[in-house]
């Protein structure tokens, strides 16, 4: 998948949490919907940029990785609920261990390197919150 | 709409079959269905063929033109059906429905895939794909932590345990060691499921269906014209589908596949009939927590007490609600294309009284349950013996 295009497009999202609200209805969505699914022809759609901050939904550690990600294997993935309230996937770096229902900030980090000469991919990764 | 019936049913031993290609498994499963049927193969109108990922696998597209040229059956129409591992279940709905409109009178439906041609972590990736790539698998998921996922909210919501979920690979390996056609046929303990390698926490290797080849087909014809010719049709009396978001983290529960609860209802309501009528049901359990959820989300069992119902027993040969007598895709094998028409294969034999020494007894009513994804998309269909009213 090492095409610039594919990763370029989705800039906004992945480096800033660019997500969509609908004026309507007001719910918000993360990644970016450009219909509403509940007010379909009636919503609104704007851009929303969401706040870095959530709470763990569900996670796990993964030790079986998929193409790419053999490096960094194991790592921790989970849902995050951001406190304004659509759900994404992420990784959960700079912690060992983690539970349902910490908080999390989210942080800029290398996403994927395909190989040493090819594309990196950025985007976003959270750690938990140290009170 | 026309009722119809399964005639004839064939499939290929599920496991890693390395002297046989993916046109080698179509073809044997579809010749088996034809004798199975008494039929030639010039009765045949049309062709689907549930197939997930033979480009990523093995190279090749355009897969259902191949299977009706190397079946001898050109020129009939031949469509491919893709709802990653729901191709097979979606593929014999689209048969169901060609029969029912009365466009056809005999459709032949197949399911295939050939996976061990490729390295595993490929295969873990092209797997992937039946999730959402740009906002799941693009940050590090694999189809075992998306389920991984599913099983830790579902212990947190109803205390399932990590035995509970061990218990129904237990007893699925032991119907897989009474299935012939099945990849593993050898019986494994709790303590084998529970120290084996952590593949997503909370999910193990003996969690997670395996990596297979294997084909599987049926033919389908009206009931009327089914009756008379063949000894014992079983009637597809429901044929439902639905959809839901394709990533994860959008739905609102993580512990039920919602896709089933829509799916079941319109299927129990299209057969007037409800769980407490099915006699035996095969479910997609691509790992133990879907099972689990499935057997839940489909109205056998409370929310909350799949887990419980398995490790008491409920669920296993002889128990209240025998599911996945196949050993299911757990122990028989997942070659996913070919895992809903081996689902349907399996009820037909049990509402024929063919499975042997897997057989539940006076089995008239059956139910499949065919999944695509972390829940995207579910297939459910209700297979009755006509003659068991």
């Amino acid at each position: 998948m090492a095409n610039i295009a594919i990763t370029w497009r989705r800039i906004p999202e992945k480096y800033c949490l660019v997500g969509s609200i609908c004026r309507t209805c007001s719910s918000k969505y993360f990644p970016l919907r450009k219909f509403c699914p509940k007010c379909r022809r009636k919503g609104k759609i704007e851009k929303y940029v969401f706040k870095p901050y959530g709470k763990i939904y569900s996670y796990t550690v993964v030790h079986s990785p998929p193409a790419g990600f053999e490096l960094e294997s194991p790592y921790i993935l989970a849902i995050v609920e951001l406190d304004e309230g659509p759900r994404l996937t992420a990784q959960i770096v700079d912690s060992n261990s983690i539970e349902v229902g910490d908080r999390v900030e989210m942080v800029f980090r290398i996403i994927k390197r395909e190989d040493p000469e090819g594309l990196i991919t950025y985007g976003y990764k959270f750690r938990k919150i140290q009170d | 709409m026309r009722e119809v019936a399964i005639v004839g049913v064939g499939m290929t031993k599920f496991g890693e079959e390395w002297n046989r290609g993916f046109r080698d498994l179509i073809l044997e499963a579809g010749s088996k269905a034809l004798e199975d049927a008494h039929l030639e193969g010039k009765e045949i109108d049309a062709i689907y063929c549930g197939t997930m990922a033979p480009g990523p696998l093995i190279g090749q597209e355009h897969a259902a033109a191949l299977v009706a040229d190397w079946m001898g059956l050109n020129p009939v129409p031949s469509v491919r059906v893709e709802a990653a591992c729901a191709s097979g279940g979606v593929a014999l709905r689209q048969g169901y429905l060609a029969v029912a409109s009365g466009l056809y009178d005999c459709v032949a439906v197949g399911g295939v895939e050939k996976m061990t041609d490729v390295p595993g972590p490929d295969v873990i990736s092209t797997l992937g794909g039946a999730g959402d790539e740009e906002w799941e698998l693009s940050f590090g998921a694999t189809f075992p932590s998306i389920y991984a996922l599913m099983a830790r909210r579902h212990m947190i919501e109803y205390k399932t345990t990590e035995e509970q979920m061990a218990a129904v690979a237990v007893k699925n390996h032991k119907h897989g060691a009474k299935n012939k056609y099945a990849q593993f046929q050898k019986e494994i303990t709790l303590q084998t499921v529970l120290s084996s390698k952590v593949v997503a926490s909370p999910l193990k290797v003996f969690d997670c269906s395996p990596v297979t080849d294997g084909a599987a087909v049926v033919i389908l014809m009206p009931l009327e014209k089914a009756k008379k010719f063949c000894e014992q049709p079983i009637q597809i009396v429901a044929s439902a589908q639905a959809s839901d978001t394709l990533a994860l983290h959008d739905r609102k529960s993580l512990s039920e596949i919602y896709a089933t609860k829509v799916a079941a209802k319109k299927a129990f309501e299209q057969a007037k009939l409800s769980p407490k009528d099915i006699d035996v049901a095969e479910v997609h359990d691509c790992f133990t927590i879907a099972e689990i959820m499935a057997i839940e989300d489909i109205g056998f069992f409370k929310k909350g007490e799949g887990g419980k119902a398995t490790e008491d027993g409920l669920t296993a040969l002889g128990g209240q609600i025998p599911i996945n007598t196949s050993g299911g895709l757990k122990a028989c094998g997942h070659p996913v294309g070919a895992t809903g028409i081996k689902q349907a294969i399996e009820i037909v034999w049990q509402l024929r009284g063919e499975a042997n020494s897997r057989q539940v007894k006076d089995a008239k009513v059956g139910l499949t349950h065919n999944v695509g994804g972390s829940g995207a998309t579910c297939v459910i269909h209700i297979l009755k013996n006509p003659s068991g009213d």
